[in-house]
C-alpha cells in the first residue's frame, strides 16, 4: 500500500476510498448489517403474522402445567409439573441415551475394529460381516427391529423370563433389583471412593517408578483389591448395610426394583451397534495408518503383540481416529431423536412433539430444540478437540 | 454499488413485511380447483383410504361436501394425511384449507393456536380397551397398568387426569402415530389402549384377534370432534360451518339423496329455502343458490354419511347416541337456513 502512496497531499483521502482493505471491511460490514436486518425483519414479520392470527407467542408457556405423563424420567416428574420441567425431563433422557450409547459404541467399535485386523481368519471375517451388515441397513429400521422383533417378542410380565430370581425380562422392560442404602452404607461407599483414589495415586507412583528404574508393579491386582476388596471388607464389618429391593409382579406390572423400559433398551442397542460399525472402520483405518515399521520396531525391542498394539500402535492411531470419531459421536446424539419412532420420551418426542402440540408454539419450541442439539454437539466437539490436541505429537 | 444494494434491500423488505393473514381462502381454493383437506393417516369410519386409494369416512365426506358446495364436484378434494402431532401446524402454515381429522374442540386449541373450530360433526368421549384375558370390568381396576396412547392428543391429558383423580398409578407409552400405538398394544407392550370410543371401535378391527379385546364401559371425557379452519377468514369459516349445518338441516327436513327430487318440487317454505328454490342464502355465503342441493346430491345429508361410515350401515356399527338429531334424542342441532 505504502509504495503506491506517493502523490500530492490530496491523495490520502482518495487512498482511503480506494484502500482495498478498508473497502473490504466496509463491504463486510454492509453485508453483516443486511444479514442482521434480515434476521430482525424475519423475527418481526413472524411476530406480526402470529399476532394477526392470534397464535400465542413468547416463552410464558414454559410455566404452564403440562398435564401429561412421561414413562421415563431421571428427575422427579408428575403431571402437575410445568412444560419447563418436561423440557429437562426430555433433555436428560436424550443425554442419558446418548452418553450410554457413546460409551457402548466406542467399546464395540474398538473391539470390532481391532478384530477386523486379527490374524485369526474367522474373527476377522465375523467383524467384517458385522460392519457390512449393520452399516448398510437404515438406522430407523434397526431401532424398529430391536423394539418390535426382539424386545417386543419377550413374554408378558406374568410369564417373564427370570434370571436368578432378581432380574426379570418381559415385554414391559428389564426389571432389576434396586440397591437400598441402609445405616452404615456411607462407610461402604467411602471405602469404594478411597479405593479409587488410592489406585489412582498408586498408578502415578508406579509409572514414575517404572520410568526411573524400569521395575513394574502389578497394578491390576492391586486395583482389584482396593476397589472391590476394600468395600467388601467394610461391608462385612458393617453387617451388610446395603440390601436389594427385588422387583415383584403385582397386578399388571413389576413393582419395586428398577425397570429399564424397552424403548430405552431398543434405542440404546440400535444406536450403539449402528455407530459401532462406523467406529470400527475408523479404528481399522487409524491402525492401518500407522506405519508397519512401528510394529516391527516394537517387536524387535521384544514387546509382545498385545503390548505393541496398546502402547505403540493405538496411541499413534488415535491421532487419526479422533477427528472422524467426533463426527460419529455427534451423529449418535442427533440420531437419538429417532426415538420418536418407538415412543422413547427424549427431548424431540416430549418437547418438540407433545409440548409443541399441546401449546402450538412451533417457532419457540423448535428454536429451543435446535439450540439444545447445537449446544450438545458443540460441547461434544469441544471436548473431543481438546482431547485431540492433547494427543498430538509434542515436539521436544 | 450502493443504490443496487438499497434497491435489493427494499425489495426484500416488501417481500417479507407482514403478509395479510391469507383472508381469501375461498378465492385460493377456486383458483386452485381443489379443497386441500387434512385428514387422519387411516382411521376406519372417519378417514381411511381403501385398497384403491379412495378416501372414505365421516370426516372425508365432510370435506367432499365442502367441495360439492363450491365446485358441484365432490371429487375436487386433495386429502393430506396428518398425524395428531402435525395437524394444527399444517393448518396454521396454510398447507391445508380445512382440517377434518377427528380433532377435539378445546378452549386452548380454539384460542391460542390461531384456529377456529367450525362445528361438531361427531360427539365423542374417551374410553379404554383391554384384553378380555385380564378380566378387568371397569377402568377403576386399572391401577398400575401400562397404557398406550397417541402423543399430542387430548387423550393423553384426559388419561393423566383420570388416573390422578382416582389416585391410581400408571405407565404411559406415547407414540407419534395411531398405527404405532395400536401395534404396540397388539404386541403386548401395554395392558390398555385409550383413545376416543369411536376410534377404539375402529382400531379394534385392526387387531390380530379383535374378539379378544373389550372396550370398558367408562367414558372419561367430552370429545367434541369437528372441522377446523384458520383464524382471520370469516367467509371461509362460515362456509365450513354452514356446510355442516346444511347437512344437519337436510336430515332434519327429510331431504336425502333419495328424496332430493321431491324436495326440489316441494312447496314447504323451509324446504324451499334449503334447496334454494326460494331466497339466495347460498349467494350470501359466496356460493350458489343450489349449494345444499349439491351437497345432498353428491354426498348426502348428515344421517346418510353417519350411517354409511360409522353407523349401522358400516363395519363399525356405532349407534347414533349423542349424534342423533336434537328432536330424536341426540344433541346434533343446527340453526335454520333463512
Amino acid at each position: 500500500m505504502t509504495g503506491e502512496r506517493e502523490g500530492p497531499a490530496a491523495r490520502p483521502r482518495l487512498a482511503v476510498l480506494y484502500n482495498p482493505k478498508l473497502r473490504g471491511i466496509f463491504y463486510q460490514l454492509v453485508l453483516l448489517a443486511i444479514l442482521v436486518w434480515l434476521g430482525i425483519e424475519f423475527a418481526l414479520n413472524a411476530k406480526t403474522n402470529l399476532q394477526a392470527q392470534k397464535i400465542a407467542t413468547g416463552f410464558g408457556f414454559l410455566d404452564n402445567t403440562a398435564g401429561f405423563g412421561v414413562n421415563q424420567s431421571l428427575i422427579a416428574y408428575q403431571e402437575s409439573d410445568t412444560y419447563g420441567r418436561v423440557f429437562f425431563v426430555g433433555l436428560l433422557n436424550t443425554l442419558v441415551v446418548s452418553a450410554f450409547g457413546i460409551a457402548l459404541a466406542t467399546a464395540i467399535g474398538f473391539l470390532v475394529g481391532v478384530a477386523r485386523l486379527s490374524n485369526n481368519w474367522l474373527i476377522a471375517r465375523l467383524a467384517g460381516v458385522y460392519v457390512e451388515v449393520i452399516r448398510n441397513l437404515p438406522l430407523l429400521f434397526q431401532i424398529l427391529f430391536w423394539y418390535l422383533a426382539v424386545l417386543g417378542a419377550l413374554p408378558a410380565p406374568r410369564n417373564a423370563i427370570s434370571v436368578l430370581d432378581g432380574v426379570f425380562l418381559s415385554n414391559r422392560g428389564i426389571a432389576v433389583p434396586r440397591p437400598l442404602f441402609g445405616e452404615g452404607s456411607g462407610l461402604v461407599l467411602a471405602a469404594f471412593a478411597i479405593g479409587i483414589v488410592v489406585t489412582l495415586m498408586l498408578r502415578f507412583w508406579a509409572q514414575a517408578r517404572q520410568e526411573k528404574t524400569g521395575q513394574q508393579f502389578p497394578l491390576g491386582r492391586a486395583a482389584a483389591g482396593l476397589i472391590l476388596g476394600l468395600p467388601l471388607l467394610v461391608m462385612i464389618a458393617a453387617g451388610f448395610p446395603i440390601g436389594f429391593e427385588l422387583p415383584q409382579l403385582r397386578g399388571f406390572n413389576f413393582v419395586g426394583g428398577v425397570t429399564m423400559i424397552p424403548e430405552f433398551t431398543a434405542l440404546l442397542i440400535a444406536l450403539s451397534t449402528y455407530t459401532a460399525a462406523f467406529i470400527a472402520e475408523i479404528v481399522r483405518s487409524g491402525i492401518q495408518a500407522v506405519s508397519r515399521g512401528q510394529t516391527e520396531a516394537a517387536y524387535s525391542l521384544g514387546l509382545k503383540p498385545g503390548r505393541t498394539m496398546s502402547m505403540v500402535v493405538i496411541p499413534q492411531a488415535m491421532r487419526v481416529i479422533i477427528p472422524p470419531l467426533t463426527s460419529q459421536y455427534l451423529n449418535l446424539t442427533k440420531n437419538s431423536s429417532l426415538a420418536v419412532g418407538i415412543g422413547y420420551p427424549d427431548l424431540f418426542a416430549v418437547f418438540a412433539g407433545t409440548t409443541l402440540n399441546q401449546t402450538g408454539q412451533a417457532i419457540e419450541i423448535l428454536a429451543v430444540t435446535m439450540a439444545v442439539y447445537l449446544v450438545i454437539s458443540l460441547i461434544t466437539s469441544a471436548l473431543m478437540n481438546w482431547y485431540n490436541s492433547r494427543l498430538q505429537l509434542v515436539e521436544r | 454499488m450502493k443504490p443496487v444494494v438499497i434497491r435489493l434491500a427494499l425489495a426484500a423488505a416488501f417481500a417479507f413485511t407482514a403478509q395479510a393473514a391469507s383472508a381469501q381462502t375461498l378465492k385460493t381454493v377456486k383458483d386452485r380447483g381443489t379443497v386441500v383437506c387434512g385428514v387422519s393417516q387411516g382411521l376406519p369410519g372417519f378417514s381411511n383410504p381403501d385398497d384403491k386409494g379412495n378416501w372414505t369416512g365421516l370426516d372425508v365426506d365432510f370435506c367432499r361436501a365442502v367441495a360439492a358446495a363450491i365446485f358441484n364436484d365432490a371429487t375436487k378434494v386433495k386429502f393430506t394425511p396428518l398425524s395428531a402431532k402435525d395437524r394444527f401446524t399444517a393448518l396454521q402454515s396454510g398447507e391445508i384449507d380445512v382440517l377434518s381429522r377427528n380433532s377435539t374442540w378445546t378452549s386452548s386449541r380454539d384460542t391460542s393456536l390461531g384456529l377456529n373450530f367450525a362445528a361438531v360433526n361427531y360427539y365423542d368421549g374417551q374410553g379404554f380397551m383391554v384384553r378380555k384375558a385380564l378380566k378387568v370390568n371397569s377402568a377403576l381396576e386399572l391401577n398400575g397398568a401400562s397404557v398406550c396412547t397417541q402423543t399430542g392428543t387430548t387423550t393423553e391429558l384426559n388419561l393423566a387426569d383420570f388416573f390422578r383423580t382416582h389416585k391410581m398409578k400408571y405407565e404411559v407409552i406415547a407414540f407419534a402415530t395411531a398405527d404405532e400405538t395400536v401395534k404396540a398394544y397388539d404386541g403386548g407392550r401395554c395392558d390398555v389402549f385409550t383413545t376416543d370410543v369411536s376410534q377404539l371401535y375402529a382400531e379394534k378391527l385392526k387387531l390380530t384377534n379383535a374378539n379378544d379385546h373389550v372396550i370398558l364401559p367408562e367414558v372419561i371425557s367430552k370429545e367434541p370432534l369437528g372441522p377446523v379452519v384458520r383464524h382471520g377468514d370469516d367467509q371461509w369459516f362460515d362456509i365450513v360451518k354452514w356446510t355442516h349445518y346444511a347437512m344437519i338441516n337436510a336430515e332434519e327436513l327429510g331431504v336425502s339423496q333419495k328424496t332430493l327430487d321431491e324436495a326440489l318440487k316441494s312447496t314447504k317454505p323451509d324446504v324451499k329455502r334449503l334447496v334454494g328454490t326460494e331466497g339466495n342464502y347460498g349467494e350470501q355465503l359466496g356460493l350458489t343458490k343450489d349449494w345444499i342441493v349439491r351437497i345432498v346430491k353428491l354426498v348426502g345429508n348428515y344421517g346418510e354419511t353417519f350411517d354409511r361410515n360409522v353407523g349401522p350401515g358400516s363395519k363399525l356399527g356405532i349407534a347414533r347416541g349423542l349424534n342423533n338429531l336434537w328432536n330424536n334424542g341426540g344433541i346434533q342441532y343446527a340453526p335454520p337456513v333463512r
